[in-house]
């Protein structure tokens, strides 16, 4: 395993492929007189793009759009300022996923609500807060649920272990998006137009290589499943460009040894049986219809949504611009907030603070072009 | 006495409080029996380099040291790369109520360990014990004392283009280490903690050396907020070459799967050494035939002296800028 992440990071063979995927990017602008126009769908792709530079690397040859696959930054603020709200009792522990704490809401983060002293904690799992709601019996555990198909299995994972476990102190806030949805948003309202999509590895592993049909039969775009590495990236590129030259329309998935055909049948299987389709707010979107999973009504008692009653006003209107970044409609340096007023340190759209997030991707790693 | 727990009474100077400190602190910090007064009196000459540190570090034990070890070997490392020859140093230690006595002598010896396997002597400390619940464990204060000796000469000021950048092994290795010992990954390794005093390699390295211009740990924040704060203190901007960096396959791999980057974690048997670029083969040899030093690399250069920027250059050819560490969220590492 190790050796395979040196192997896919090798930097002669990265050397090699981006000559490779330069030379055939060149063929495409010579015949269709511009670049050819990726959207990478994923957070992690926008990253390691960044980290690697291959975005830099690249910019005469391909145009690189990132897409709205950052959980964090697609969260609608009024899940944070719900949560806030929730940690207000004393007798309940909140926890979520680490980068989660820091997303502004209205009135502060999570952080700031436990430097206020509200019970808020870091888990790295879904199942921790389930082991959390074990060892606290007198007191409420709820765990605040977001993520892609990635994560959905896993919440679902904790959930049934809840479940299993008779755990009446345990509940989850799920606000999870789907990647189809989403997709077919940004390819019917055509704000911005791409060539071909990147698709990401570690999604299709568990939905399969063939979910991505309605891409090629209902809007004629090829994609291309790959992983993070930057080989690995690279063969994706030069995937995307080829089929291109050769007016193919195809999904190819170079993830084979971990993406199937038809996914992890028994992640998708859990996943159903806990959550169903539901509409879902996105951040800067608005709500999309069928667009996330939330839990089953038979499984209520585990869904906090229903266990609480919480009432938060409308959020506050920031002019954080993450919902236009995360549809690929402008880059962080177009939005008059980016790293003047809002910088990792001082946040002020989920953009920023995510691991995964276009603008702290910008911030992190592709600034000193910007500072000249 | 060590199946015994701190209770609030080994901290309110009486007789338990007196036990506790004969039979745990005076016997490992080798006490001769000389009246124990309200301070140490010792004698210094010359120009004095003063340190102080805290260590709150979770776990208190964790693979490669404990608590004990990283208080006295970071604090002497703090001395050492100012220039100094770390001399003596003191520990405050806070106790929770509760806390197992036979874990404290355990900590207590690899203090007294680790001091003489540095050199330096261990002078003064106190002890508070607090009620359970307002710690957890232990924390440790020291304050490290060294002397100016003239066979070090560090000169940031003549810093300049085509200086050398110089790690002295690994990086990463504790913050991972840490990360993982705390068990709440589910990830296993066999990373160990570089935790080690470093005043005799960067002796061997730097004596009688003319070109030495810096030395810094890069402690918390890794090597790349270190490498920062020099930048901007001195206006100097170095480039870095990621293909050169060291880095342990596991800790990478850890990494990975974590989103965390290397340059910004943790080490504390860590020195970096800039230097002239003359004397960059020296220090690096010095290095590499020690222990501690033998995955010495030069890493990067001084590119020039105006902006006060930190670059990398990655394997793709590109050129990124770094910056301090933001928006992680590491656990206690120290």
């Amino acid at each position: 395993m190790l050796n395979l992440i040196e192997e896919f990071s090798n930097p002669e063979l990265s050397q090699k492929l981006l000559a490779q995927v330069k030379n055939l990017a060149d063929q495409y602008i010579q015949k269709h007189g511009r670049k050819p126009v990726f959207m990478e769908v994923c957070g992690s792709h926008t990253m390691a793009l960044a980290r690697t530079g291959i975005k830099q690397v690249l910019r005469d040859h391909v145009k690189l759009i990132s897409g709205p696959g950052c959980p964090v930054c697609v969260t609608d603020q009024l899940f944070i300022d719900s949560m806030i709200e929730l940690a207000q009792d004393s007798n309940r522990i909140i926890c979520t996923f680490g980068d989660m704490i820091r997303v502004p809401g209205s009135n502060g983060s999570l952080m700031d609500a436990k430097a206020e002293g509200k019970d808020i904690r870091v888990v790295y799992s879904p199942s921790d807060s389930v082991k959390l709601a074990e060892e606290n019996p007198d007191r409420e555990v709820v765990f605040l649920g977001i993520g892609f198909e990635t994560t959905i299995p896993l919440l679902a994972v904790a959930l049934k272990q809840a479940q299993d476990k008779n755990l009446t102190n345990y509940s989850m806030w799920v606000t999870t998006k789907l990647v189809e949805p989403i997709v077919r948003v940004l390819l019917e309202e055509k704000e911005v137009e791409f060539d071909g999509l990147l698709l990401p590895g570690h999604v299709s592993i568990v939905l399969g290589k063939d979910q991505y049909s309605y891409l090629t039969d209902d809007y004629g775009m090829p994609g291309v499943i790959c992983g993070f590495y930057p080989t690995e990236v690279l063969i994706g590129i030069y995937k995307l460009i080829e089929m291109l030259l050769e007016d193919r329309v195809g999904i190819e998935n170079q993830h084979p040894r971990l993406v199937t055909d038809s996914g992890n049948r028994n992640a998708q299987n859990l996943m159903n049986q806990f959550l169903e389709l539901c509409d879902e707010g996105w951040r800067g979107m608005g709500m999309i219809p069928k667009s996330g999973m939330d839990i089953r009504e038979e499984y209520a008692h585990l869904n906090a949504k229903k266990k609480f009653s919480i009432q938060v006003p409308e959020p506050r209107k920031t002019k954080c611009r993450c919902g236009d970044i995360i549809r690929g409609v402008i880059t962080p340096e177009e939005c008059p907030l980016y790293a003047k007023a809002c910088t990792p340190l001082h946040p002020i759209g989920p953009c920023m603070v995510s691991g995964e997030g276009t603008c702290a991707a910008h911030y992190q790693y592709m600034r000193e072009e910007l500072n000249g | 006495m060590n199946d015994q727990r701190i209770t609030m009474a080994h901290g309110d100077g009486g007789e338990q409080a007196h036990q506790l400190i004969e039979e745990v602190f005076l016997k490992a910090f080798g006490y001769n029996g000389e009246p124990l007064m309200d301070a140490a009196c010792v004698k210094v000459t010359d120009r004095i380099a003063v340190s102080t540190d805290s260590f709150v570090i979770k776990p208190i034990f964790f693979p490669g040291g404990n608590i004990g070890k990283i208080a006295v070997a970071g604090t002497v490392n703090d001395i050492a790369v100012s220039g100094a020859v770390p001399m003596y140093i003191t520990a405050g230690f806070i106790l929770e109520e509760g806390f197992l006595i036979r874990d404290l002598v355990s900590i207590v010896e690899s203090m007294a360990e680790e001091a003489k396997k540095a050199g330096v002597r261990l002078i003064s400390g106190d002890t508070k014990v607090v009620e359970r619940g307002s710690a957890d464990g232990m924390f440790i204060n020291t304050t490290g004392i060294g002397i100016y000796q003239n066979e070090i000469q560090i000169h940031p000021e003549a810093m300049q283009e085509g200086d050398s950048i110089i790690i002295s092994g690994t990086i990463g290795d504790h913050g991972v280490t840490i990360l993982t010992a705390r068990g709440e990954l589910g990830l296993i390794s066999d990373v160990q903690s570089d935790c080690a005093s470093l005043n005799h390699l960067i002796r061997e390295a730097c004596e009688g050396q003319s070109g030495i211009r810096i030395m810094r740990d890069p402690t918390r924040g890794g090597l790349a907020t270190t490498l920062v704060e020099i930048c901007e203190d001195f206006k100097v901007t170095m480039e870095l070459d990621q293909t050169a960096l060291p880095v342990r396959q596991d800790v990478r791999g850890a990494c990975d799967m974590l989103g965390f980057d290397p340059l910004y974690m943790a080490n504390e048997g860590k020195v970096i050494i800039i230097t002239a670029k003359e004397s960059e083969e020296y220090v690096l040899k010095a290095l590499q035939s020690h222990e501690l030093g033998k995955n010495a690399k030069v890493i990067g250069s001084i590119t020039s002296k105006d902006r006060g920027q930190l670059l990398l250059k990655t394997p793709m050819g590109t050129t990124r800028r770094l910056g301090r560490m933001a928006g992680m969220h590491l656990p206690r590492i120290c």
